[in-house]
């Protein structure tokens, strides 16, 4: 759900943009272009501020310069995610302020807002949209645009320099600003009370607004734009104001949680549950009773996405599929593997995880299991963080064989560019990473390329490759069959009397 | 807040339903409607179930329809439709294309695809209208112009003046297959 925020980015001239190798990487340029004095705006989903989190915790000792804003695009529902993390968590462990946009326009918005507030309290400010924001539109109103220009840079070793002496430092300028914050929570015009009926009474931030507007109409509702920190104040007013107190929010009680600690009767998580979407009917059913007639069953069998027509992983796990082996699998299109007919994959856990996993398995179980053993991980998957994966199976003398998909592009995402590819953001021609050299320069030994529609030749490699007690990488490449759609095709006959038994792809 | 129309547009991945919402989407923005959508594309160009939701109206808070509130079901495929039915208000109308795409799950064989999926949907709707959009496509000079006699097709249901369909049309697709787009168009008003 973050995806096209930087997209669009790359489309005006007048700013840069990049696809970051990975989301630490995406936060060190951009704090870096901070300190250099440029606004920033660094994109990611939730599990992307996982990767992040090193730099961004002590990027919030540090501060800034520029005005730096860094998105975290959340994912209750899980709609294409591993989790549904609620990245609020972050913004209070890391102690920066937390902004949570409930349409288009407040997405906008929020983002002045947040280089306002990240340049006046000398602090990184995440913006927390969710998917039902990040993925709905609505009509935004624009403003003349003001051009900020970069501030000066002027060495701060005090600042910037994060030894322990200078960060004990800094820890104290951290907790007065969060002081300061805590009092601009109180007045802030994005935290607002909208009295009505005061019968009931809801605080709620982000998408959740809009529902609540939608069912509770005649409620008084307190919206949270900004959910780090909270403002103690402005909630108990509100909660002296109304009858009966809700907290209505998705995923897990982080406002619910400061207002009880506060000691106010709210009630909150045993209506609406942690896990998944709040949705408008929640609303109904929960807080009004209003239950709809439920829905009759229909005798709709799913439709769940799968690997397109011609797409050269289908070559890859028609072999893995036939040869019954041990599959630890990475975040791509080709985890799609793990869903029928392909049924080829073992584990999934987060961008990078195939390799270690693998090493993993080996060492639990021992050489003859990694036997029957693959990893397999995209070549955008492979640049983010297989490869310090890869470099531990060398130097720990693990025997993994290594499967690098590699189809020429970031393809679950809508077709990014990234450093296999040999194209920037914009477009623009660049030096791309040689992965053969690269997985050479590791210290594997054991380097095969092959096109994966050749299953036969596939599966002999595959088969030798798992025999060899060392480690391997296998690259299968060829580009994703909906960039070469139209440029290379080939006509198929299909011979029905011989088709189930040899068709691959 | 109640003069809120609710669109649902529901099809197969690859289908071009993402058009149909941004074509209607800007049609209610020319009305001086207070619009939203919202998309979950994420496996869009997987073959998955994809559904757009188009509301409009003086003022939209929710960017989704409420469970049994669409007015108007739009169906690129036949199982879709019946997948998407529950949405529907009392009285609703649903618009489909005769098209069956078969899910994994019917290819592998572990379900079977309903064979009377129509008749499934006339029997709880009776404002169903059934068209063959490939067919119209193809004589407008574009098979993948389906979504856009789709379009024509819907437009025939919402009363909103002709030409800002057209104008919308026009900004929408590319100059090029500005033509065949409005062929498609027509013929899904003449449905």
């Amino acid at each position: 759900p973050s995806t096209e925020i930087t997209e669009n980015a790359a489309k005006y001239d007048e700013m840069y943009a990049e696809w970051s190798p990975n989301e630490k990487v995406a936060l060190e340029v951009g704090l870096g272009a901070s300190i250099a004095g440029a606004r920033t705006l660094v994109s990611m989903k939730h599990v992307g501020v996982n990767v992040a989190a090193d730099p961004l915790f002590t990027l919030a000792y540090t501060g800034i310069n520029g005005g730096l804003v860094l998105v975290s695009a959340d994912d209750p529902g899980m709609h294409s995610s591993q989790n549904e993390q609620d990245n609020r968590y972050f913004g209070k462990a890391a102690k920066i302020p937390v902004l949570e946009p409930s349409n288009s326009q407040e997405a906008k918005d929020f983002t002045k807002l947040a280089y306002e507030l990240s340049e006046k309290y000398d602090t990184p400010v995440m913006l927390r949209p969710t998917t039902r924001v990040a993925h709905s539109q609505s009509l935004v109103e624009l403003e003349e645009r003001q051009n900020v220009g970069v501030k000066d840079y002027t060495k701060d070793t005090l600042k910037y320099v994060m030894i322990p002496a200078y960060a004990r430092l800094r820890h104290v300028a951290v907790e007065a600003r969060l002081e300061e914050l805590k009092k601009y929570a109180e007045v802030s015009p994005i935290n607002r009370i909208e009295w009505n009926d005061k019968k009931i009474g809801i605080i709620t931030s982000g998408i959740t607004y809009q529902y609540v507007k939608e069912t509770v109409k005649d409620a008084s509702v307190l919206k949270l734009g900004m959910t780090f920190p909270l403002p103690a104040k402005l909630i108990r007013e509100f909660s002296q104001g109304v009858d009966i107190l809700y907290v209505i929010e998705e995923l897990e009680p982080f406002i619910e949680d400061f207002v009880k600690s506060l000691g106010i009767d709210i009630v909150g998580k045993e209506l609406f549950p942690n896990i998944g979407e709040i949705l408008p009917e929640t609303i109904n059913e929960k807080l009004l009773g209003k239950y709809l007639n439920p829905a009759p069953v229909l005798n709709t069998p799913v439709r769940p996405p799968v690997l397109c027509p011609g797409c050269p992983h289908r070559g890859l796990f028609y072999v893995l599929n036939k040869l019954k082996v041990t599959v630890t699998g990475d975040i791509g299109c080709y985890t799609l593997g793990s869903l029928a007919p392909l049924n080829s994959i073992d584990t999934t856990i987060c961008m990078g995880a195939s390799i270690g996993t693998a090493i993993g398995m080996e060492k639990a179980r021992g050489k003859d299991f990694a036997r029957n053993l693959v990893a397999i991980i995209g070549d955008s998957t492979f640049i983010h963080s297989g490869i310090t994966g890869l470099i531990d199976v060398v130097y720990n003398k693990a025997t993994t064989t290594t499967i690098i998909l590699d189809n020429r592009i970031t393809g679950m995402t809508g077709h990014q560019q990234n450093p296999t590819t040999g194209y920037t953001i914009k477009g623009e021609p660049t030096k791309e990473v040689n992965l053969e050299l690269l997985v050479k320069a590791i210290g594997i030994d054991r380097i095969t390329v092959i096109d994966p529609f050749d299953v036969d030749n596939l599966e002999r490699i595959i088969k030798e490759e798992l025999a060899a007690e060392e480690p391997s990488v296998i690259i299968t490449r060829r580009k994703c069959a909906l960039i070469e759609k139209g440029i290379n095709t080939t006509t198929c006959i299909i011979d029905e009397n011989n088709a189930l038994a040899a068709c691959a792809v | 807040m109640s003069e809120v129309t609710n669109i649902l547009i529901v099809g197969v991945g690859g289908q071009g339903t993402i058009l149909t919402s941004k074509v209607l989407s800007r049609v209610a923005q020319r009305l001086g409607k207070d619009v939203k959508v919202s998309e979950i594309h994420g496996m869009a160009q997987r073959g998955g179930s994809v559904i757009s939701q188009v509301r409009y109206g003086e003022n939209v808070a929710s960017p989704i329809i409420p469970q049994g509130e669409a007015d108007i079901i739009l169906a690129f495929e036949k199982l879709e439709a019946l997948r998407a039915l529950p949405s529907l208000k009392t009285n609703g109308q649903i618009l489909i294309n005769d098209q069956e795409i078969n899910p994994m799950p019917v290819v592998t064989g572990a379900a079977d695809y309903p064979i009377d999926t129509i008749e499934q949907i006339k029997k709880k709707c009776s404002k169903t209208v059934v068209v063959d959009a490939l067919k119209e496509a193809i004589a407008a000079g574009n098979a993948k112009a389906v979504n856009v006699v789709l379009i024509g097709l819907l437009s025939k249901f919402l009363n909103i003046d002709k030409q800002i369909w057209l104008e919308v049309l026009q900004q929408t697709v590319p100059a090029k297959f500005l033509d065949v787009n409005i062929k498609a168009f027509e013929a899904g008003r003449n449905l």
